[in-house]
């Protein structure tokens, strides 16, 4: 397979090597002898989407800035990655960053830009030397600068150092705290390419989608499409943690089945052991079942089609063994921990779920709980300013729902017995789980009064709390 | 905006880079985030006076710098021992007994998540994904180093690596 990012070549982190290696041609070539907008075309038409876990059409965000250079614009490039399971940025940074650069600088005269920011998580520290050494590389090179390789296009590179905020990977959390603010998200509109940073346009793009951007122009964009999934074309850098003998970073095509990435890549499940569950595109993406997992494709569109999502590609990979009821607990104190406290429903949600799941693990959980998270759940989801709130709400929401006989195993509270469905008091156990669909209004309505004719029997131990 | 005289707390050399740092950006306020690590990375950690100082710097109110410091986890607002140890516990490094290593760190130092040893050589911190999963369970020393792939046997090896460093 041939790899786009992280290529085999020695020291390619070094300028000079990846020059010799025939980096900074498709700048030059772009600053030569193509137009901005036939950049923005090229890109659009290679299908590249986002790396950053929402997937949107890179070369259609990009076409969104306002053209003409009456106003500063800023490009800012999101190399926070916080999200857990994720470790792909870091893998660039160390291994080909000068292709980022160069991606961005593209990018920068695509759209018209004076200046970027490259956004790094402050606790890579190591990986924030290393790219302040290799722009201040490039400007010793004359690739970043006044006048970049003659031609009339100046555009500055700065290096900006985050302080542990997961937030701040959200982009406008990220401008509010380029902005010297604290990393509150703003409210969507307007977006970005209309006020963003300072109230210029902005964009804002994920290191490995910028990285991605110099190969589009040196090999067009008909051969990058031609890659993995037609709908989610060129390879993706999926980041393998968890209980696989040999976890990492593999750079592979889009639509790669998760198992050939297991089995083939990551040689299997340590200690021979089976699997349970498996996180496809890190922490905030719902869950796959075992059986989901056996045929899953990593790409956008196969995910999605079963309720879940690419994300960050950053695979987390559980054993037969684990106790999911932890591992949502642990998600779930994560979240609790980064909500930045702007909107109630994430603020408070987060905690009441982490108290649930708190009591749950303690063995003093209730039948009712489970319903409960999954209710707290979705009233966060939606009803957030950032998606986080989604992303704290979706785990809790599909790993109860999924692996309900996991949690069920912990509740030792046997008082509820009531063989119904109910959405209202969740009342009820797994065996007699349907999905409420569309008629849910009925449904709904007729267990309402069934649980009313049941409570009135005074037979019927009732649950109160 | 100034309401106080403080003895200054960058030197020359220092005033310099902050003004490296303001030149980086279209306003003054965005340089509050580098201003605060340069304070860190020369006292250890922010105090309110700090906090003030760097507000004058900039002419930004002080209570915005406030803000700004008590929302970033990796600022620290107390001193921290001359070793800050902070150690993943997240999914990932779960799953590889990421548990294991932070109790037996707290065990071995006998303190607690964010307490700090008496004689001040080690503070420790349950802290989240560190971009580390793959290389799982690691520890993060002072905001800077990161020790990854970690046993029992190698975290003892640091330990007394560290305090021997002393």
């Amino acid at each position: 397979m041939e790899k786009i990012i992280l290529k085999d070549i020695p020291d390619l982190d070094k300028i000079d090597v990846y020059i010799s290696n025939g980096g900074y041609s498709a700048l030059k070539k772009v600053l030569t002898g193509m137009k901005p907008d036939e950049v923005i075309e090229e890109v659009k038409n290679s299908g590249l989407r986002g790396r950053g876990g929402a997937c949107f059409s890179t070369g259609m965000k990009w076409g969104f800035m306002p053209k003409g250079n009456e106003k500063p614009k800023f490009l800012c490039c999101n190399g926070d990655e916080s999200e857990p399971g994720s470790f792909k940025d870091r893998e660039i940074f160390e291994k080909n960053p000068h292709q980022f650069i160069e991606g961005s600088l593209i990018a920068a005269y695509a759209m018209g830009i004076q200046a970027v920011y490259v956004y790094i998580r402050g606790e890579y520290w190591k990986w924030i030397n290393i790219m302040e050494e290799c722009v201040a590389d490039a400007y010793r090179k004359g690739l970043i600068g006044k006048n970049i390789l003659g031609s009339d296009f100046s555009v500055e590179m700065y290096v900006h150092k985050g302080a542990g905020a997961y937030i701040c990977g959200e982009e406008s959390s990220l401008m509010n705290s380029l902005e010297g603010k604290r990393g509150y998200p703003r409210v969507k509109p307007p977006f970005p390419a209309a006020v963003g940073v300072w109230g210029y346009p902005t964009t804002i793009n994920n290191i490995e989608t910028l990285a991605n951007v110099p190969e589009i122009i040196n090999k067009g964009s008909k051969w990058f499409s031609s890659i993995g999934d037609p709908k989610h074309p060129g390879t993706l850098l999926y980041g393998v943690s968890g209980h696989v003998n040999k976890p990492g970073v593999y750079e592979l095509p889009t639509g790669t089945p998760l198992m050939t990435i297991i089995n083939d890549y990551c040689g299997g499940i340590r200690n021979g052991k089976d699997f349970k569950m498996i996180i496809p595109g890190g922490s905030s993406m719902p869950p796959l079942t075992k059986e989901e997992s056996l045929t899953m494709k990593m790409d956008a569109e196969s995910l999605k089609a079963v309720g879940s999502a690419i994300g960050t590609a950053g695979i987390m990979v559980m054993d037969e063994d684990t106790d999911i009821v932890h591992v949502l607990q642990r998600i779930t104190k994560f979240y609790y921990h980064e909500s930045c406290g702007q909107c109630t429903p994430c603020r408070e949600g987060c905690g009441w779920m982490l108290k649930v799941l708190n009591r749950i693990m303690d063995g003093t959980g209730r039948h009712s709980d489970l319903d409960l998270l999954i209710s707290v759940a979705e009233n966060i989801e939606g009803n957030t300013i950032c998606a986080l709130g989604d992303a704290a709400a979706w785990p809790v929401k599909w790993t109860v729902r999924k692996f309900r006989k996991e949690f069920e195993a912990k509740i030792k509270d046997e008082n509820i017995e009531l063989p119904v469905l109910n959405k209202v008091h969740g009342l009820r156990k797994s065996d007699e789980y349907v999905t409420i669909d569309s008629d849910e209004n009925t449904i709904v309505e007729s267990l309402i009064g069934k649980v009313q004719e049941i409570t009135a029997d005074e037979n019927i131990k009732r649950y109160s709390s | 905006m100034k309401t106080q005289e403080y003895t200054p707390m960058f030197d020359e050399s220092e005033m310099q880079t902050v003004k490296m740092h303001i030149s980086k950006y279209p306003k003054p306020m965005a340089a509050v985030m580098p201003l605060l690590w340069m304070i860190q990375e020369k006292y250890g950690w922010i105090s309110v006076d700090a906090m003030r100082y760097v507000g004058d710097l900039l002419s930004i109110p002080h209570d915005h710098v406030l803000g700004v410091a008590t929302f970033y986890s990796m600022y620290f607002k107390k001193p921290m021992g001359k070793f800050h140890l902070q150690i993943c516990t997240n999914v990932s490094c779960m799953l590889c007994d990421g548990y294991k290593i932070f109790n037996h760190i707290s065990d071995k130092l006998g303190i607690k998540n964010k307490e700090i040893t008496p004689d001040g050589m080690f503070s420790i911190e349950e802290v989240e994904c560190l971009g580390s999963c793959a290389t799982a369970p690691m520890l993060l020393i002072n905001n800077k180093e990161f020790h990854e792939n970690l046993t029992i046997e190698k975290t003892d090896e640091l330990l007394a690596k560290l305090r021997n460093s002393n």
